[in-house]
């Protein structure tokens, strides 16, 4: 006889998942109307607020200021290009690399969702044509991936180049093809953007030869590496950016004048570098002593062993510790309206000091917030399924 | 071919410090070309501290190493050459867990040796048919057994064509039932005339290709001699009693 039973089939229903483990028991039933009460409590306030009292104008009125800040309107051009250049490249490495994933292919459609803000008519053809530069780029990559490939690396190595060379004009004169536009003139979400991709890109290369540099057998090296990491470390990001704004020209030659934007991205690269060098060193001493003698018994100079074999373990240990760096790069950027600049921040201040908006502080900082927030966390959802793809922890 | 020219590792008097431990006390140790030699002895005794020195993993304090016409001394270009020439097998296995079974084998002849991709990956496949695993090319090195790893080691250290091939403890991290399977391919490496060092205590293997086995116990060489010598009729009392504690299970 076969005594074997079927498996128990969970026939699963909201009714059903609500009963096991909502009103399970007293308690439980007591803790979710609890629980539900605090959350109507605290939304309720805050939908109120959001749908009925909130004056969003502020915010409509001023979306060109906070993304842009204020760059000539003549010139917006450009910035489109830059960042059709970008997505364009996006839209390539997902079709080569994720090329089955229906979902990144969706993260393409995005401009065309913020087509639905009121941006106003020619952004909107903007966004669209984004859009379409987006997916084209996804359906070569997806055909041509083979031959794609080099091509996109070298296209994300000189991306943030152009980017910055398409913003800051090529023509002193004013008539010209591309007229520079003054740093002064870069704000908003544009200037956020900058500052960490600067910051970032600079700091990375920077703290790796930092953390190196600690472990160096070399005694000048490492007092050196040793010194700049823990005194960067020991003060405050705004202290240093008030050095780079006020005291560094003290220090510069008369004729010299670094541009207070460059001072800026200067301040949160080394600021950032001596931060990642720690992080760095710790991805380094988890990988065993056996790993270099390996290299080294192989004939590997101490160079080839690092660059082969020890970094590229150390830092795929790292990824979540580095892109949570990133992250707070991006956030701390923010600081630079103290000094002021006009990044996402710095603008909004001056957003809430026009006489036609004034006190409308909630509005400005709960949009920021939430820029802030969906580029935060999509930095944060991409270094995850980075590193499923790589395979940290299984191999 | 004069006596000198034959020989390939000449060790004399070579001490070794860890602070105040005295680990190597004199050695002194000539190899010949294409001789396997068999080291042994208890834990403690030096014989890994020896054999990691002849490719400069551990420094010397006093007296010569020389290796294929090199001193081994401070000079860095002088130490790499002679890391070119030495192959090294790891108790541990040491493969690069990042990289394939493939990008592990190519990745020292492509960067110290400057051979084109496409050589070195002949050159890769043919081994690890050698060693028996050339289906595994594009796995992961945690994808293999021990004693599949320990394999893929082996041929990563030959594609660098060394002349001397030095194993520390190749088989002590690996699973009984696949100690076999790297002793088959180190037996077929010393048949094929391979000069080769070996830290050991797989007494089935020196007997089968040792030319010469050396005991080590408190940094010195007790003993050396033929292996019908050293299991039939060793001189020392220690080398005795050492041999019947490994042989007696």
């Amino acid at each position: 006889m076969d005594s074997t039973l079927p498996p128990l089939t969970e026939r699963s229903s909201i009714l059903r998942w609500m009963r096991q483990n909502l009103f399970g028991s007293w308690l439980d039933t007591l803790l979710t109307l609890l629980g539900s009460l605090i959350v109507y409590w605290a939304l309720k306030g805050f939908l109120t607020w959001a749908l009925t009292v909130a004056e969003w104008e502020v915010v409509s009125a001023n979306l060109r200021l906070l993304i842009i800040g204020q760059y000539p309107l003549a010139q917006a051009w450009r910035l489109w290009m830059g960042l059709g250049f970008l997505i364009f490249l996006s839209g390539n490495s997902l079709g080569i690399w994720a090329r089955d994933s229906k979902f990144y292919a969706a993260l393409l459609l995005a401009p065309a969702l913020l087509a639905a803000l009121p941006f106003g008519e020619e952004p909107r053809k903007w966004l669209i044509a984004l859009t379409l530069t987006g997916l084209i780029g996804w359906g070569l990559g997806r055909a041509r991936p083979e031959v794609l490939k080099r091509s996109v690396i070298t296209g994300w190595v000189i991306a943030l180049p152009i980017f910055i060379l398409l913003t800051n004009g090529l023509s002193e004169s004013e008539i010209g093809f591309m007229p520079v536009v003054k740093t002064n003139l870069w704000g908003g979400l544009l200037l956020t953007f900058l500052l960490t991709a600067v910051g970032i890109l600079f700091s990375f290369p920077l703290g790796v030869l930092l953390a190196l540099g600690r472990r160096s057998q070399l005694p000048v090296v490492r007092l050196a590496s040793v010194a700049y990491i823990e005194l960067v470390r020991g003060v405050p990001l705004i202290t240093i950016l008030f050095m780079a704004q006020l005291m560094l020209p003290l220090f510069l030659p008369d004729n010299l004048t670094l541009d207070r934007v460059l001072r800026a991205m200067v301040g949160v690269t080394l600021f950032s570098a001596a931060y990642l060098a720690e992080n760095v060193r710790g991805g380094l001493q988890a990988i065993s002593h056996g790993q270099y003698e390996a290299g080294y018994a192989l004939g590997l100079s101490g160079a080839q062993t690092m660059a082969f074999i020890i970094l590229p373990q150390a830092l795929r240990l790292i990824i979540p510790i580095l892109v949570g760096q990133f992250i707070a790069v991006f956030k701390d950027t923010a600081l630079v309206a103290i000094v002021g600049l006009f990044d996402l921040v710095g603008i909004a201040k001056t957003v809430l000091a026009q006489p036609d908006f004034l006190g409308l502080q909630r509005e400005v900082y709960v949009f920021v917030s939430l820029i802030y927030w969906v580029l935060s966390y999509g930095m944060s959802y991409l270094s995850q399924r980075l590193e499923e793809s790589l395979g940290v922890g299984k191999r | 071919m004069s006596e000198a020219d034959d020989t390939i590792i000449s060790v004399r008097d070579m001490h070794k410090w860890y602070g105040n431990f005295h680990a190597l006390k004199g050695i002194n140790m000539e190899v010949k070309k294409k001789e396997v030699i068999v080291i042994f002895g208890p834990s403690g005794s030096g014989k890994s501290t020896f054999i990691r020195a002849i490719n400069r993993l551990e420094e010397h304090q006093r007296g010569e190493i020389i290796v294929d016409g090199i001193t081994l001394g401070h000079d860095v270009r002088d130490i790499e050459q002679v890391r070119m020439e030495t192959g090294m097998v790891f108790q541990q296995f040491n493969l690069f867990p990042h990289l394939t079974v493939m990008q592990n084998i190519v990745l020292a002849p492509i960067q110290v040796r400057k051979w084109t991709k496409q050589k070195a990956e002949e050159t890769a496949m043919q081994l690890l048919e050698r060693v028996g695993i050339p289906e595994q090319a594009h796995k992961y090195p945690g994808q293999l057994s021990g004693g599949q790893q320990q394999r893929v080691a082996i041929a990563r250290a030959l594609a660098m064509q060394p002349k001397i091939m030095l194993f520390d403890e190749p088989t002590s991290a690996l699973d009984p039932e696949m100690i076999k399977e790297v002793l088959d391919v180190m037996v077929e490496l010393a048949r094929s005339g391979m000069t080769m060092l070996v830290v050991t205590h797989e007494m089935g293997f020196a007997r089968a290709v040792a030319d010469r086995m050396f005991f080590f116990d408190q940094g010195e060489i007790v003993e050396s001699g033929t292996p019908e010598k050293i299991f039939d009729d060793p001189n020392e009392e220690r080398t005795k009693l050492f041999l019947s504690q490994i042989l007696s299970h």
